[in-house]
């Protein structure tokens, strides 16, 4: 006799399972926040990559000067904030493809998720620490 | 048929020889046309520069450390190795971003024409060194200027 398919539990209405969830059970957020990260990061990118280029070789108070800037602190956490966002969401689709073990899988995503959250919080502390003490 | 002959790939020909079934086709029997190097590359660029960002991580916590710390991301940069990876950062950075910019026009349907796929990559890899090369072209102006 075959086995009884194992009852799940479903806690959500129909209607919210429906509700913007196609066949992969994960709604669109993923890939919608990989596209939208990646638009926020193309005007990013080129200012970050336009500004490094302009001040090549200056010293550490002119580097520190400038990242203590409110507007140049701001974009910078935004930079660091977006790139470490499209990082892992990028990462994560390229595991899926490649790893098939789940256990594998589910650890490669979280260990990228906390290193990610880790950088980008050191970044993002340095970026503050000099816009909140800098000399006026 | 065993499941052991399955997991080898093992099967009979018409005549009733054992032969190997081919296996469905692998990157290693295609010719890599262009547009499947822009999307190879679309990936290994993305990975190049997520592994980048300990550089930009680096240089902003030494920066805001202290002097010290500031030159030794500066000496670290400068150095053969650092300037390598510099370069290699800049073109996956560029790369990844003119593709990416390809993408998101792919997915409002914009330039998903079959015949424009191969000049399209062509493009992208000939904004990529032309980018880079006057980014390092208007540095080494800075630097040395």
């Amino acid at each position: 006799m075959a086995p009884m398919p194992r009852h799940r539990p479903v806690m959500r209405s129909a209607l919210g399972r429906v509700r913007g969830l196609g066949p992969a059970r994960a709604g669109a957020h993923h890939w919608q926040a990989e596209r939208i990260s990646a638009l926020a990061l193309v005007p990013l990118t080129l200012w970050f990559v336009g500004s490094v280029l302009a001040r090549l070789g200056a010293d550490q108070p002119a580097v520190a000067g400038w990242i203590a800037r409110p507007w140049n602190a701001a974009l910078l956490l935004a930079l660091i904030a977006l790139t470490f966002q499209h990082a892992v969401l990028g990462l994560q689709v390229v595991y899926e493809d490649y790893i098939h073990r789940k256990a594998v899988l589910a650890t490669a995503i979280l260990l990228t998720r906390f290193l990610a959250l880790l950088l980008g919080l050191a970044a993002a502390v340095a970026v503050l620490k000099l816009a909140v003490t800098a000399p006026h | 048929m065993s499941d052991a002959d399955d997991a080898v790939f093992l099967g009979k020909a018409s005549d009733g020889r054992l032969i190997r079934r081919p296996l469905s086709p692998h990157i290693g029997i295609y010719h890599w046309p262009l547009s499947m190097v822009g999307s190879i590359l679309n990936r290994a660029t993305g990975i190049a520069i997520s592994i980048g960002t300990l550089l930009l991580v680096w240089w902003l916590v030494a920066a805001a450390a202290g002097p010290v710390a500031f030159a030794g991301v500066q000496a670290f940069i400068a150095s053969p190795i650092g300037l390598l990876l510099l370069l290699g950062w800049t073109l996956s950075l560029f790369f990844h971003l003119f593709s990416g910019i390809r993408h998101l026009g792919w997915d409002i349907g914009i330039g998903t024409a079959k015949r424009s796929l191969n000049p399209g990559a062509l493009a992208i890899f000939a904004l990529t060194l032309g980018a880079t090369a006057a980014v390092w072209i208007a540095g080494y102006a800075v630097f040395g200027g």
